[in-house]
Protein backbone atom coordinates (compact mmCIF):
# COMPACT_ATOMS: atom_id res chain seq x y z
CA UNK A 1 0.00 0.00 0.00
CA UNK A 2 1.41 3.35 -0.98
CA UNK A 3 -0.21 5.73 1.61
CA UNK A 4 0.99 5.93 4.88
CA UNK A 5 -1.69 4.73 7.40
CA UNK A 6 -4.69 6.90 8.25
CA UNK A 7 -7.81 7.08 10.09
CA UNK A 8 -11.13 7.18 7.75
CA UNK A 9 -14.22 8.64 7.95
CA UNK A 10 -17.15 9.27 5.57
CA UNK A 11 -19.24 11.98 6.27
CA UNK A 12 -22.92 11.82 6.10
CA UNK A 13 -23.44 15.36 6.14
CA UNK A 14 -21.58 18.55 5.81
CA UNK A 15 -23.07 19.30 9.48
CA UNK A 16 -20.80 15.87 10.20
CA UNK A 17 -17.59 16.64 8.02
CA UNK A 18 -17.66 20.10 10.02
CA UNK A 19 -17.43 18.17 13.41
CA UNK A 20 -14.98 15.63 12.38
CA UNK A 21 -12.81 18.84 10.84
CA UNK A 22 -13.47 20.53 14.07
CA UNK A 23 -12.49 17.47 16.75
CA UNK A 24 -9.41 15.98 14.51
CA UNK A 25 -8.61 19.85 13.45
CA UNK A 26 -4.96 20.18 11.90
CA UNK A 27 -4.30 16.37 11.76
CA UNK A 28 -6.87 16.07 8.95
CA UNK A 29 -7.51 16.77 5.59
CA UNK A 30 -10.32 17.00 3.91
CA UNK A 31 -11.30 14.27 1.08
CA UNK A 32 -12.72 14.95 -1.91
CA UNK A 33 -11.85 13.99 -5.87
CA UNK A 34 -8.84 13.00 -4.35
CA UNK A 35 -7.09 13.61 -7.60
CA UNK A 36 -4.42 15.38 -6.12
CA UNK A 37 -4.53 14.75 -2.49
CA UNK A 38 -3.84 10.89 -3.64
CA UNK A 39 -0.77 11.17 -5.52
CA UNK A 40 0.78 13.69 -2.84
CA UNK A 41 -0.25 10.66 -0.54
CA UNK A 42 0.77 7.97 -2.24
CA UNK A 43 4.42 9.93 -2.47
CA UNK A 44 4.03 10.70 0.84
CA UNK A 45 4.68 14.14 0.50
CA UNK A 46 1.48 14.03 2.61
CA UNK A 47 0.68 11.98 5.62
CA UNK A 48 -2.56 13.27 6.66
CA UNK A 49 -3.71 11.60 10.23
CA UNK A 50 -7.02 11.66 9.58
CA UNK A 51 -9.18 11.34 5.87
CA UNK A 52 -12.80 13.43 6.37
CA UNK A 53 -14.53 11.47 3.07
CA UNK A 54 -16.99 14.24 1.58
CA UNK A 55 -17.81 12.38 -1.26
CA UNK A 56 -20.86 11.01 -0.28
CA UNK A 57 -22.94 14.27 0.46
CA UNK A 58 -25.15 15.08 -1.73
CA UNK A 59 -25.64 19.04 -0.21
CA UNK A 60 -22.04 19.29 -2.04
CA UNK A 61 -23.23 19.04 -4.89
CA UNK A 62 -25.19 21.14 -7.18
CA UNK A 63 -25.26 23.75 -9.71
CA UNK A 64 -28.09 26.52 -9.48
CA UNK A 65 -27.99 30.11 -9.88
CA UNK A 66 -29.53 33.51 -9.05
CA UNK A 67 -29.76 36.38 -11.52
CA UNK A 68 -26.18 37.44 -10.95
CA UNK A 69 -24.31 34.62 -9.65
CA UNK A 70 -24.14 31.21 -10.54
CA UNK A 71 -23.88 28.56 -7.05
CA UNK A 72 -21.77 26.10 -7.60
CA UNK A 73 -21.28 22.78 -5.00
CA UNK A 74 -17.99 22.23 -3.95
CA UNK A 75 -17.96 18.20 -4.37
CA UNK A 76 -19.60 19.18 -7.91
CA UNK A 77 -17.60 17.14 -10.29
CA UNK A 78 -15.60 19.04 -12.79
CA UNK A 79 -17.65 16.02 -15.54
CA UNK A 80 -21.20 17.49 -14.13
CA UNK A 81 -19.77 21.20 -14.26
CA UNK A 82 -18.66 21.16 -18.09
CA UNK A 83 -21.46 19.18 -19.42
CA UNK A 84 -24.06 21.61 -17.84
CA UNK A 85 -25.17 24.08 -20.86
CA UNK A 86 -27.12 26.34 -18.78
CA UNK A 87 -24.30 26.99 -16.72
CA UNK A 88 -21.91 27.11 -19.55
CA UNK A 89 -24.23 30.47 -21.36
CA UNK A 90 -23.60 32.01 -17.81
CA UNK A 91 -20.11 31.36 -16.74
CA UNK A 92 -18.57 30.75 -20.25
CA UNK A 93 -14.96 30.97 -18.88
CA UNK A 94 -15.56 27.72 -16.51
CA UNK A 95 -16.13 25.33 -19.64
CA UNK A 96 -13.34 27.03 -21.55
CA UNK A 97 -11.27 26.29 -17.98
CA UNK A 98 -12.42 22.80 -17.84
CA UNK A 99 -11.17 21.80 -21.93
CA UNK A 100 -7.78 22.59 -20.19
CA UNK A 101 -8.12 19.99 -16.64
CA UNK A 102 -6.53 16.84 -16.86
CA UNK A 103 -8.09 13.88 -18.93
CA UNK A 104 -11.53 12.39 -18.96
CA UNK A 105 -10.96 9.78 -15.95
CA UNK A 106 -9.96 12.67 -13.71
CA UNK A 107 -12.44 15.57 -14.63
CA UNK A 108 -15.03 12.61 -13.52
CA UNK A 109 -13.51 12.10 -10.25
CA UNK A 110 -11.97 15.68 -9.87
CA UNK A 111 -14.18 18.09 -7.74
CA UNK A 112 -14.57 22.04 -8.62
CA UNK A 113 -14.37 22.71 -4.82
CA UNK A 114 -11.10 19.92 -4.42
CA UNK A 115 -9.00 22.25 -7.73
CA UNK A 116 -10.00 25.63 -5.97
CA UNK A 117 -8.46 24.45 -2.19
CA UNK A 118 -5.33 21.93 -3.72
CA UNK A 119 -4.15 25.94 -4.81
CA UNK A 120 -1.71 25.22 -7.47
CA UNK A 121 -0.71 28.00 -8.97
CA UNK A 122 -0.82 26.52 -12.54
CA UNK A 123 -4.10 25.45 -12.32
CA UNK A 124 -6.72 26.43 -14.74
CA UNK A 125 -10.10 26.61 -11.75
CA UNK A 126 -8.02 28.90 -9.51
CA UNK A 127 -7.23 31.29 -12.34
CA UNK A 128 -10.63 31.23 -13.55
CA UNK A 129 -12.15 31.72 -10.08
CA UNK A 130 -9.41 35.01 -9.39
CA UNK A 131 -10.39 36.62 -12.75
CA UNK A 132 -14.07 36.45 -12.32
CA UNK A 133 -14.12 37.22 -8.71
CA UNK A 134 -15.57 34.08 -7.66
CA UNK A 135 -16.41 34.14 -3.72
CA UNK A 136 -16.07 31.05 -1.93
CA UNK A 137 -18.23 30.32 1.04
CA UNK A 138 -16.71 28.30 4.09
CA UNK A 139 -17.73 26.64 6.29
CA UNK A 140 -16.55 25.42 10.24
CA UNK A 141 -18.66 24.05 12.99
CA UNK A 142 -18.61 27.62 13.91
CA UNK A 143 -20.50 29.36 11.57
CA UNK A 144 -19.66 30.36 7.85
CA UNK A 145 -17.99 33.20 5.81
CA UNK A 146 -16.95 34.22 2.37
CA UNK A 147 -13.92 35.36 0.74
CA UNK A 148 -13.03 36.63 -2.48
CA UNK A 149 -10.57 34.79 -4.55
CA UNK A 150 -8.12 37.48 -4.29
CA UNK A 151 -8.23 36.58 -0.27
CA UNK A 152 -9.05 32.44 -1.16
CA UNK A 153 -5.33 32.45 -1.90
CA UNK A 154 -2.22 32.84 -0.35
CA UNK A 155 0.60 30.85 -1.73
CA UNK A 156 1.35 27.66 -4.06
CA UNK A 157 -1.09 25.02 -2.44
CA UNK A 158 -1.88 27.65 0.23
CA UNK A 159 -5.45 29.29 0.83
CA UNK A 160 -7.17 30.84 3.71
CA UNK A 161 -9.03 28.03 4.69
CA UNK A 162 -8.71 27.26 8.36
CA UNK A 163 -8.27 23.51 9.42
CA UNK A 164 -11.58 23.27 10.73
CA UNK A 165 -13.34 24.95 7.39
CA UNK A 166 -14.80 22.94 4.71
CA UNK A 167 -15.29 24.42 1.22
CA UNK A 168 -18.71 24.39 1.04
CA UNK A 169 -20.08 26.52 -2.42
CA UNK A 170 -18.16 28.99 -4.73
CA UNK A 171 -19.78 31.96 -6.14
CA UNK A 172 -19.50 32.65 -9.75
CA UNK A 173 -20.37 35.83 -10.84
CA UNK A 174 -22.66 36.03 -13.88
CA UNK A 175 -21.92 39.22 -16.13
CA UNK A 176 -25.11 40.71 -17.74
CA UNK A 177 -24.11 42.48 -20.55
CA UNK A 178 -25.86 41.13 -23.71
CA UNK A 179 -22.02 41.33 -25.96
CA UNK A 180 -19.53 39.54 -23.13
CA UNK A 181 -16.57 37.14 -24.31
CA UNK A 182 -14.55 34.84 -22.58
CA UNK A 183 -11.34 32.98 -23.76
CA UNK A 184 -8.95 30.84 -21.57
CA UNK A 185 -5.61 29.51 -23.08
CA UNK A 186 -2.37 27.88 -21.87
CA UNK A 187 1.20 26.43 -23.03
CA UNK A 188 1.76 22.79 -21.20
CA UNK A 189 4.24 20.33 -22.42
CA UNK A 190 1.45 17.73 -23.06
CA UNK A 191 -2.26 18.28 -23.11
CA UNK A 192 -3.46 18.02 -19.63
CA UNK A 193 -0.18 18.44 -18.07
CA UNK A 194 0.38 21.60 -16.03
CA UNK A 195 0.29 24.86 -17.53
CA UNK A 196 3.58 26.66 -17.97
CA UNK A 197 1.56 29.56 -18.40
CA UNK A 198 -2.32 30.13 -18.85
CA UNK A 199 -3.68 32.66 -19.55
CA UNK A 200 -8.05 34.08 -19.05
CA UNK A 201 -10.13 37.20 -20.35
CA UNK A 202 -13.43 37.81 -20.02
CA UNK A 203 -14.99 41.92 -22.25
CA UNK A 204 -17.69 42.98 -22.16
CA UNK A 205 -18.58 45.51 -25.00
CA UNK A 206 -20.82 48.58 -25.86
CA UNK A 207 -23.12 48.79 -29.11
CA UNK A 208 -20.55 50.90 -30.68
CA UNK A 209 -18.15 47.68 -30.09
CA UNK A 210 -16.10 50.06 -26.84
CA UNK A 211 -15.35 47.97 -24.10
CA UNK A 212 -17.23 48.50 -20.70
CA UNK A 213 -15.69 46.04 -18.46
CA UNK A 214 -12.60 43.66 -18.70
CA UNK A 215 -10.95 41.13 -16.55
CA UNK A 216 -7.75 39.05 -17.48
CA UNK A 217 -5.77 37.25 -15.63
CA UNK A 218 -2.39 34.10 -15.10
CA UNK A 219 -1.92 31.27 -13.46
CA UNK A 220 1.36 29.69 -13.47
CA UNK A 221 3.08 32.73 -13.51
CA UNK A 222 3.37 33.05 -9.60
CA UNK A 223 2.78 31.47 -6.58
CA UNK A 224 -1.19 32.25 -6.65
CA UNK A 225 -3.35 32.98 -10.12
CA UNK A 226 -2.89 36.25 -11.27
CA UNK A 227 -5.44 39.42 -12.09
CA UNK A 228 -4.68 43.18 -13.42
CA UNK A 229 -7.75 44.99 -12.36
CA UNK A 230 -5.54 48.42 -12.73
CA UNK A 231 -4.14 47.16 -16.67
CA UNK A 232 -8.30 45.75 -17.40
CA UNK A 233 -9.49 49.24 -16.04
CA UNK A 234 -7.17 51.19 -18.86
CA UNK A 235 -8.97 48.95 -21.55
CA UNK A 236 -12.42 50.09 -21.09
CA UNK A 237 -13.11 52.48 -23.32
CA UNK A 238 -10.99 51.73 -26.15
CA UNK A 239 -12.34 49.46 -28.91
CA UNK A 240 -9.82 46.89 -27.64
CA UNK A 241 -7.87 47.53 -30.80
CA UNK A 242 -4.97 45.08 -31.42
CA UNK A 243 -3.13 48.19 -30.21
CA UNK A 244 -4.26 48.78 -27.15
CA UNK A 245 -4.12 44.71 -26.42
CA UNK A 246 -0.85 44.67 -26.61
CA UNK A 247 0.21 47.82 -24.50
CA UNK A 248 -1.67 45.78 -21.81
CA UNK A 249 -0.39 42.15 -22.53
CA UNK A 250 3.65 44.18 -22.43
CA UNK A 251 2.43 45.52 -19.17
CA UNK A 252 1.57 41.94 -17.77
CA UNK A 253 4.63 40.63 -18.79
CA UNK A 254 6.43 43.81 -17.23
CA UNK A 255 4.38 43.17 -13.72
CA UNK A 256 5.01 39.45 -14.04
CA UNK A 257 8.18 37.63 -11.97
CA UNK A 258 7.27 34.29 -13.01
CA UNK A 259 10.00 31.44 -11.72
CA UNK A 260 11.90 29.09 -13.39
CA UNK A 261 12.48 25.43 -13.08
CA UNK A 262 13.46 22.43 -15.46
CA UNK A 263 10.57 23.31 -18.16
CA UNK A 264 10.78 26.85 -18.20
CA UNK A 265 12.86 29.93 -17.77
CA UNK A 266 12.01 33.17 -16.26
CA UNK A 267 12.24 34.58 -19.55
CA UNK A 268 10.34 32.43 -21.38
CA UNK A 269 7.50 32.44 -18.63
CA UNK A 270 7.37 36.56 -19.29
CA UNK A 271 7.05 35.97 -23.01
CA UNK A 272 4.37 33.48 -22.54
CA UNK A 273 2.93 36.00 -20.08
CA UNK A 274 2.56 38.30 -22.60
CA UNK A 275 1.82 36.37 -25.65
CA UNK A 276 -0.87 34.60 -24.22
CA UNK A 277 -2.76 37.49 -22.70
CA UNK A 278 -2.84 39.25 -25.86
CA UNK A 279 -4.82 35.69 -27.28
CA UNK A 280 -6.94 35.45 -24.92
CA UNK A 281 -7.90 39.23 -25.06
CA UNK A 282 -8.32 39.25 -28.53
CA UNK A 283 -10.01 36.17 -28.70
CA UNK A 284 -12.49 36.99 -25.86
CA UNK A 285 -12.97 40.02 -28.03
CA UNK A 286 -14.00 38.49 -31.14
CA UNK A 287 -16.30 36.53 -29.28
CA UNK A 288 -17.58 39.24 -27.69
CA UNK A 289 -18.36 40.96 -31.13
CA UNK A 290 -20.29 37.78 -32.26
CA UNK A 291 -23.07 38.57 -29.63
CA UNK B 1 0.21 -1.90 13.85
CA UNK B 2 -2.96 -2.69 13.66
CA UNK B 3 -5.08 -0.55 10.92
CA UNK B 4 -8.99 -0.24 11.51
CA UNK B 5 -10.54 -2.14 8.72
CA UNK B 6 -13.81 -0.87 7.28
CA UNK B 7 -16.52 -3.12 5.90
CA UNK B 8 -17.31 -2.74 2.20
CA UNK B 9 -20.00 -3.68 -0.06
CA UNK B 10 -19.31 -3.34 -4.04
CA UNK B 11 -20.32 -4.36 -7.26
CA UNK B 12 -17.49 -5.76 -9.35
CA UNK B 13 -18.49 -6.97 -13.09
CA UNK B 14 -22.01 -7.36 -11.76
CA UNK B 15 -21.32 -9.38 -8.85
CA UNK B 16 -21.80 -8.01 -5.05
CA UNK B 17 -18.46 -8.31 -3.07
CA UNK B 18 -18.09 -8.11 0.52
CA UNK B 19 -15.04 -7.12 2.14
CA UNK B 20 -13.04 -5.37 5.12
CA UNK B 21 -9.98 -3.47 3.83
CA UNK B 22 -7.77 -1.28 5.20
CA UNK B 23 -8.67 2.63 4.57
CA UNK B 24 -5.67 2.96 2.77
CA UNK B 25 -6.04 0.39 0.40
CA UNK B 26 -6.33 1.80 -3.77
CA UNK B 27 -8.82 0.29 -5.43
CA UNK B 28 -6.57 -1.32 -8.22
CA UNK B 29 -4.86 -3.12 -5.30
CA UNK B 30 -7.71 -4.11 -3.67
CA UNK B 31 -9.41 -5.56 -7.59
CA UNK B 32 -5.70 -7.36 -8.84
CA UNK B 33 -4.91 -8.66 -5.28
CA UNK B 34 -7.80 -9.54 -3.01
CA UNK B 35 -10.37 -10.01 -6.63
CA UNK B 36 -7.65 -11.58 -8.46
CA UNK B 37 -8.99 -9.32 -11.78
CA UNK B 38 -5.40 -8.71 -12.54
CA UNK B 39 -6.91 -7.42 -16.27
CA UNK B 40 -6.60 -3.92 -14.00
CA UNK B 41 -3.05 -3.18 -14.97
CA UNK B 42 -0.66 -1.21 -11.73
CA UNK B 43 1.30 1.85 -13.83
CA UNK B 44 2.08 4.68 -12.15
CA UNK B 45 0.24 4.38 -9.28
CA UNK B 46 -0.08 8.44 -8.75
CA UNK B 47 -2.89 9.54 -11.69
CA UNK B 48 -0.27 10.03 -14.84
CA UNK B 49 -0.62 6.83 -16.86
CA UNK B 50 -3.78 5.43 -17.08
CA UNK B 51 -3.49 1.78 -17.10
CA UNK B 52 -5.62 1.52 -14.07
CA UNK B 53 -8.66 2.77 -15.34
CA UNK B 54 -12.05 1.16 -14.68
CA UNK B 55 -15.84 2.19 -14.69
CA UNK B 56 -16.99 3.68 -11.45
CA UNK B 57 -20.56 3.55 -12.06
CA UNK B 58 -20.44 3.41 -15.70
CA UNK B 59 -17.60 6.75 -16.06
CA UNK B 60 -13.65 5.97 -16.52
CA UNK B 61 -11.46 6.84 -13.30
CA UNK B 62 -8.00 5.80 -12.43
CA UNK B 63 -8.90 3.30 -9.28
CA UNK B 64 -5.01 3.86 -8.52
CA UNK B 65 -6.58 7.51 -6.99
CA UNK B 66 -9.11 6.14 -5.03
CA UNK B 67 -9.20 4.16 -2.04
CA UNK B 68 -11.45 1.14 -1.80
CA UNK B 69 -13.71 2.46 0.84
CA UNK B 70 -14.69 4.63 -1.11
CA UNK B 71 -16.12 2.68 -3.36
CA UNK B 72 -18.71 1.36 -0.96
CA UNK B 73 -22.02 1.11 -2.33
CA UNK B 74 -20.87 2.09 -6.05
CA UNK B 75 -20.46 0.16 -8.97
CA UNK B 76 -17.33 -1.18 -10.67
CA UNK B 77 -16.15 -2.50 -13.89
CA UNK B 78 -12.94 -3.49 -14.91
CA UNK B 79 -11.69 -4.86 -18.56
CA UNK B 80 -12.93 -8.36 -17.69
CA UNK B 81 -16.35 -6.83 -17.19
CA UNK B 82 -16.05 -5.47 -20.52
CA UNK B 83 -16.33 -9.20 -22.16
CA UNK B 84 -19.74 -10.41 -23.52
CA UNK B 85 -21.64 -12.60 -20.93
CA UNK B 86 -20.27 -15.64 -22.53
CA UNK B 87 -16.27 -14.72 -22.07
CA UNK B 88 -15.88 -13.96 -26.06
CA UNK B 89 -14.19 -10.34 -26.67
CA UNK B 90 -16.72 -7.20 -27.19
CA UNK B 91 -17.03 -5.70 -31.06
CA UNK B 92 -14.23 -3.04 -29.04
CA UNK B 93 -11.80 -5.58 -27.93
CA UNK B 94 -11.87 -7.60 -30.99
CA UNK B 95 -11.23 -4.49 -33.02
CA UNK B 96 -8.51 -3.76 -30.95
CA UNK B 97 -6.87 -7.77 -31.82
CA UNK B 98 -7.72 -6.76 -35.65
CA UNK B 99 -6.50 -3.36 -35.68
CA UNK B 100 -3.11 -4.39 -34.05
CA UNK B 101 -3.97 -1.98 -31.56
CA UNK B 102 -1.57 -3.42 -28.96
CA UNK B 103 2.14 -4.36 -28.86
CA UNK B 104 2.50 -5.00 -25.02
CA UNK B 105 -0.60 -4.95 -23.53
CA UNK B 106 0.61 -2.94 -20.65
CA UNK B 107 -1.84 0.11 -21.21
CA UNK B 108 -4.54 -2.37 -23.54
CA UNK B 109 -6.79 -2.35 -20.38
CA UNK B 110 -6.57 1.41 -19.50
CA UNK B 111 -7.27 2.33 -23.31
CA UNK B 112 -10.28 -0.37 -23.95
CA UNK B 113 -11.81 1.33 -20.43
CA UNK B 114 -11.19 4.88 -21.62
CA UNK B 115 -12.36 3.86 -25.34
CA UNK B 116 -15.71 2.06 -23.85
CA UNK B 117 -16.36 5.03 -22.09
CA UNK B 118 -16.58 7.22 -25.11
CA UNK B 119 -18.67 4.97 -26.58
CA UNK B 120 -21.46 4.69 -24.14
CA UNK B 121 -21.06 8.62 -24.20
CA UNK B 122 -21.04 9.06 -28.04
CA UNK B 123 -21.41 6.39 -30.13
CA UNK B 124 -20.04 8.38 -33.32
CA UNK B 125 -16.90 9.87 -32.22
CA UNK B 126 -15.04 11.81 -34.44
CA UNK B 127 -10.78 11.40 -34.68
CA UNK B 128 -10.10 14.18 -32.79
CA UNK B 129 -12.70 12.79 -29.74
CA UNK B 130 -10.93 9.65 -29.94
CA UNK B 131 -7.85 10.83 -29.47
CA UNK B 132 -9.32 13.16 -26.76
CA UNK B 133 -10.62 9.75 -24.76
CA UNK B 134 -7.34 8.03 -24.64
CA UNK B 135 -5.02 11.29 -23.99
CA UNK B 136 -4.95 10.51 -19.89
CA UNK B 137 -3.66 6.69 -21.22
CA UNK B 138 -0.32 6.42 -22.09
CA UNK B 139 0.92 3.84 -24.20
CA UNK B 140 5.11 3.50 -24.03
CA UNK B 141 5.06 0.84 -26.99
CA UNK B 142 3.36 4.11 -28.81
CA UNK B 143 1.45 2.50 -30.89
CA UNK B 144 -1.22 4.89 -30.46
CA UNK B 145 -2.11 5.12 -34.50
CA UNK B 146 -3.29 1.68 -34.25
CA UNK B 147 -5.55 2.18 -30.64
CA UNK B 148 -7.19 5.20 -32.44
CA UNK B 149 -7.80 3.03 -35.96
CA UNK B 150 -8.93 0.24 -33.42
CA UNK B 151 -11.72 2.38 -32.10
CA UNK B 152 -12.96 3.76 -35.43
CA UNK B 153 -13.26 0.15 -36.31
CA UNK B 154 -15.36 -0.48 -33.44
CA UNK B 155 -17.52 2.63 -33.88
CA UNK B 156 -18.11 1.34 -37.89
CA UNK B 157 -18.90 -2.39 -36.69
CA UNK B 158 -21.38 -1.00 -34.03
CA UNK B 159 -23.32 1.05 -36.72
CA UNK B 160 -23.07 -1.78 -39.38
CA UNK B 161 -24.90 -4.21 -36.79
CA UNK B 162 -27.82 -1.60 -35.68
Amino acid sequence: MKSAPFEYARAASLAEACDLLARHGGDAKLLAGGQSLVPMMAMRLLRPAFLVDINEIAALKFVSGEKDVARVGACTRQCVVDRDEALAARVPLLRQALAWVGHVQTRNRGTVGGSLAHADPSAELPLAARVLGAKMVLRSSKGSRTLEAEKFFTGPMSTAVRPDECLEEIHWPVWSEKRAGSAFTEIAIRHGDFAMVAAAAQVALDADGRCTRAAFGLGGAAGTPLAFPKIAARLVGTKLEDKAIEDAASDVSKETDPGADLHATKEYRRHLARVLAGRVLRDAREKAKLQ
Amino acid sequence: MSETLHAVSIEVNGKRREAQVPARLSLVDWLRDELRLTGTHVGCEHGICGACSVMLDGEPVRSCLMYTVQANGHRVTTVEGLARPDGSLSVLQDSFCETHGLQCGYCTSGMLIAAQGLLNANPNPTEEQIRDAIGGNLCRCTGYQQIVEAVELAVKRLRETK
